[in-house]
């Protein structure tokens, strides 16, 4: 879901980071509470910044044939709400901008806007409605982590097909053309981030009861 | 960990194996995007990374390195979330360990 350095027009890149820099300011505002009035949450915030560092950092195959990474926003997002990845996903975009040359900065508040905020508000807005429809924690964890992975992707496509609609079929070919080469790649990966999310988010609550996960890991529990 | 962890761990590795058999390039799906994009004519690139890594074995130190300090932090809350369950268990009233 990188947008390379300078891949975005001028205008573009300025839009975007004028879209995510609210956002961001108000995960700022949120993790600060969050360390103020919940400090047995930290340990859990810390964790779910370091789960995106992992999971992005790792290319994996797909069926395409071409690699893609998870994105690993959606554990923050189910247990703090969707706007503390705000940051923390900033910081993993910023670490492969400057270290990795992968994104870039003129391109930060595009990749920011698809992998630290779209995707965690769709983890959290399926995570709430599987909540509501009564489905069980490890098949909403799942869903919520999935989802969100794969709206990120989805995202990035609309925002390339933004910058490049195609000639002929303007704005919506162009956008299924870069769903083409990101979403179906994701498929598979999405899935495996929706697993791999549920696995962790069980071992960092601990033996406890399914019902009692997420408010322990956000600092509510006993 | 519970037996549901490990089959979705499996799952994990199920997901991953599958596409090394069926075959392929595997290069990054951000490059077959901006290939896609170089396509548009009059494309110029207007900013150049500020540094890039000088070759593919610096780039996968980064890499790793990445992974690396998140997975020790992601490890190190499951510890501590491990060592919670423990001393709990203990306050309720198991038996303590003999020294």
């Amino acid at each position: 879901m990188h947008i390379m350095e300078g891949y975005l027009p001028a205008s573009h890149a300025l839009g975007w980071t004028i879209a995510a820099a609210p956002f961001v300011l108000a995960g700022t505002a949120r993790i600060r509470g969050i360390i103020r009035e919940k400090p047995e949450a930290r340990l859990t915030l810390a964790a779910s910044g370091a789960f995106a560092f992992v999971l992005s950092a790792l290319k994996i195959p797909s069926v395409t044939g071409s690699c893609s990474h998870p994105t690993g926003t959606g554990l923050g997002a189910i247990v703090f709400g969707p706007s503390v990845m705000a940051v923390l996903g900033l910081i993993v975009l910023l670490f492969q901008a400057l270290l990795l040359a992968h994104g870039g900065i003129t391109t930060l508040g595009a990749n920011t806007f698809s992998m630290a905020i779209v995707g965690p508000w769709v983890a959290f807005g399926i995570w709430k409605l599987a909540g509501r429809l009564g489905m069980p924690f490890a098949v909403a964890v799942f869903l919520a982590a999935s989802l969100g992975d794969l709206a990120t992707y989805v995202f990035t496509s609309l925002q390339l097909a933004l910058a490049y609609p195609d000639p002929v079929s303007g704005f919506v070919g162009a956008a299924a053309k870069f769903a083409g080469i990101f979403a179906i790649t994701q498929l598979p990966l999405a899935i495996a981030e929706g697993l791999l999310t549920v696995v962790v988010m069980e071992a960092l609550s601990g033996k406890i009861r399914d019902e009692d996960r997420v408010a322990t890991l956000a600092g509510e529990g006993k | 960990m519970s037996k549901r962890s490990y089959w979705m761990l499996l799952a994990v590795a199920l997901l991953v194996i599958a596409p090394l058999l069926m075959g392929g390039e595997f290069g990054g799906a951000d490059g077959a995007a901006a290939a896609l994009v170089e396509q548009t004519e009059g494309f110029a690139t207007w900013f150049d990374p500020i540094w890039t890594p000088p070759s593919g074995e610096i780039e996968g130190m980064f890499f790793s390195l990445q992974a690396a300090l998140g997975a020790l932090v992601v490890g190190y809350a499951i510890g501590r979330a491990h060592e919670r369950g423990r001393s709990k268990d203990l306050k309720d009233g198991d038996t303590p360990p003999q020294a």
